[in-house]
């Protein structure tokens, strides 16, 4: 790449660069070469590391303020609403910013799904991508549990209760996960701690994500191999810069609407009563972003087994590169898993809804139906068809679907006396 | 020495030096992992004395013991045999009502679903004792449980009467 040879202009500039070669990567990451067929849906990478540094920002201020203690939290976070100057502000762009990083969290992933750039040879940005997805639930569980409403705690009780699940070793671990006998001020205190770790380890992982991807380069909506640089890419400043830019910009009216317009929308109300230990809220629901696993987990009748199942769910994702036997990435080629794609889609939306109503009847058979079709696609469907299916062929560059077949041999020729 | 014998001598070495120092690892995470199991202060709270004269037949109380809800239940003579009626073959989890109200009056059980922790309601389900709101787990009038999600009973705690007035819990 162009910045192997990269040398500043100015003395000072050689000097540092010759000692801390931090100039060459920011040369690097400026002249990056990127597809420029890249659409919008390659955006949220950006917009997730703005969601990042927002919730680290508003988080260390918001730890100026709160009180980790049984007793004391959920006043220092009225306190924190009525008193500290901006406070309701600061906690509420905290308490959206973590839906919204879900939000964008679930795009990204579902474009990697769509596009197929989980696949060879970008498996390990794909495993990182999901740790720090795993990494991302339980920063946002144990943040929800520091308010220290209703929903914090029986939401707390029934997540770490899954532990107790595990034969023999079960009750042992929820005991010292607690640190104690029922969730209570021990529980609160080191949920803080991690709470306030984690966003940290997962800062370190997005660095890793994003080394792993200047490896291969970034997929593309056609999901051929780019010659990199070559007339097919742009350098991705300024030109992805400034996209990824506008579609933040986008993504902030957004989140600007929920902040100042409908802030508690898609918080649970019960959460503004103090939590007691001696009674339940009749209807116990996780932050949205965590329903389809709650649905799933519900939907098995045995104890052991949902939480079996609710953890596969997730860890069937990790090896998803290994699932999906069809060389082919992008779904624009695939007819046939196009469709499975958005079945899949609308699966997953389901079972979101489902695990927000009561685990009976109707909702009860329609949740399992879910899951088990969630299990289906990717243990069976998606395996075979690699295989089976018959697909469109693809283009020999990405500059062809644009300029027509006319072009094709012009561009054949053209692309081999760039790269020469 | 031969060439052999230095490879052995060199193996053993590191096969040492790798045990002491996985040895010397654990004995130093132990104690970070440790911290966090319940402290002397919590297990200093283990048992709490209750006042039981005030409570009705039918009616109970719930009381706080290690930061778990604790139901004393006084039972009527009617939950009383249709809690000794029940055959044990019927039951997800086999205990017979004699072995877990000794005094058959007073049922003192940990108010925890088995599931996954919530609080169930009293006087609800379809086997009039306790009802879970959270996923649907019914309890008999012993507490014993009879459909949903939850694998067992609810608990029974360690108590004794005191005098005829107050358990003791824990």
């Amino acid at each position: 790449m162009s910045d192997h040879n990269y040398v500043p202009s100015s003395k000072i500039g050689k000097w540092f660069n010759d000692r801390l070669p931090l100039l060459s990567l920011g040369a690097h990451l400026a002249d990056y070469p990127t597809p420029k067929n890249l659409n919008y849906w390659w955006t949220f990478g950006g917009i997730l590391t703005f969601c990042l540094i927002t919730q680290i920002v508003t988080g260390v201020v918001l730890g100026m303020h709160y009180v980790a203690h049984a007793d004391l939290a959920f006043e220092s976070v009225e306190h924190i609403m009525r008193d500290v100057n901006y406070g309701w502000l600061i906690r509420y762009v905290h308490s959206n910013g973590a839906s919204m990083f879900f939000l964008a969290v679930y795009i990204h992933i579902f474009r990697s799904l769509y596009y197929g750039s989980y696949k060879s040879p970008r498996e390990v940005i794909w495993i990182i991508g999901m740790i720090i997805y795993l990494l991302m639930m339980m920063t946002a569980f144990m943040g929800y549990v520091l308010p220290w409403g209703q929903m914090s705690f029986w939401g707390a009780t029934v997540i770490t209760s899954l532990f107790s699940a595990i034969p023999l070793i079960g009750e042992s671990i929820t005991s010292w996960l607690w640190g104690g006998y029922a969730v209570d001020n021990p529980t609160l205190t080191r949920f803080f701690s991690l709470h306030y770790l984690l966003p940290f380890l997962i800062l370190g992982l997005v660095v890793l994500h994003i080394w792993a991807l200047h490896i291969p380069g970034n997929n593309n909506p056609i999901g051929i191999e780019v010659k990199k640089p070559s007339n097919n890419t742009v350098p991705f400043h300024p030109y992805i810069v400034i996209k990824d830019l506008f579609a933040l910009l986008l993504f902030l009216i957004l989140f600007a609407f929920f902040i100042f317009y409908s802030p508690n929308i898609l918080g649970h109300s019960d959460n503004y009563i103090e939590a007691n230990p001696l009674v339940t809220p009749t209807h116990i629901v996780p932050e949205w972003y965590l329903l389809p696993f709650y649905a799933i987990l519900r939907s098995v009748p045995d104890k052991l087994l949902g939480v079996i199942a609710m953890f596969a769910s997730i860890f069937i994702l990790v090896i998803l590169p290994w699932l999906d036997t069809s060389k082919i990435r992008s779904a624009i080629f695939r007819p046939l898993y196009k469709q499975f794609y958005w079945i899949l889609f609308f699966d997953v939306i389901i079972l979101g809804y489902m695990g927000a109503m009561p685990a009976e009847g109707l909702y009860l058979l329609i949740a399992r139906v879910a899951t088990a079709y969630y299990f289906i696609h990717f243990l069976i469907i998606l395996p075979i068809l690699g295989n089976k299916e018959k697909t469109i062929s693809l283009p020999l560059s990405i500059s062809e679907p644009v300029l027509g077949k006319m072009l094709k041999e012009d561009m054949v020729k053209n692309e081999k006396e760039f790269t020469n | 020495m031969s060439d052999q014998k230095k490879l052995n001598r060199r193996d053993f070495l590191y096969t040492t030096s790798y045990t002491i120092g996985a040895v010397g690892v654990g004995a130093v995470v132990w104690p970070l992992i440790d911290q966090m199991n319940p402290d002397t202060s919590v297990k200093a709270l283990a048992s709490t004395e209750v006042d039981i004269s005030s409570v009705e037949p039918g009616k109970s109380i719930t009381v706080l013991w290690r930061g778990k809800p604790v139901f004393i239940k006084r039972r009527t003579q009617e939950e009383i045999a249709e809690a000794r009626a029940v055959n044990l073959e019927d039951l997800k989890h086999p205990e017979r009502d004699e072995d877990r109200a000794k005094n058959p009056e007073w049922l003192v059980m940990l108010g925890v679903c088995t599931h996954l922790g919530c609080v169930p309601l009293g006087e609800k389900g379809d086997y009039n004792g306790w009802f879970c709101p959270c996923h649907g787990s019914h309890y008999d009038t012993a507490g014993r449980i009879r459909k949903g999600p939850a694998p067992q009973n609810m608990e029974i705690p360690k108590y004794e009467f005191v005098d005829s007035n107050t358990i003791k819990i824990g």
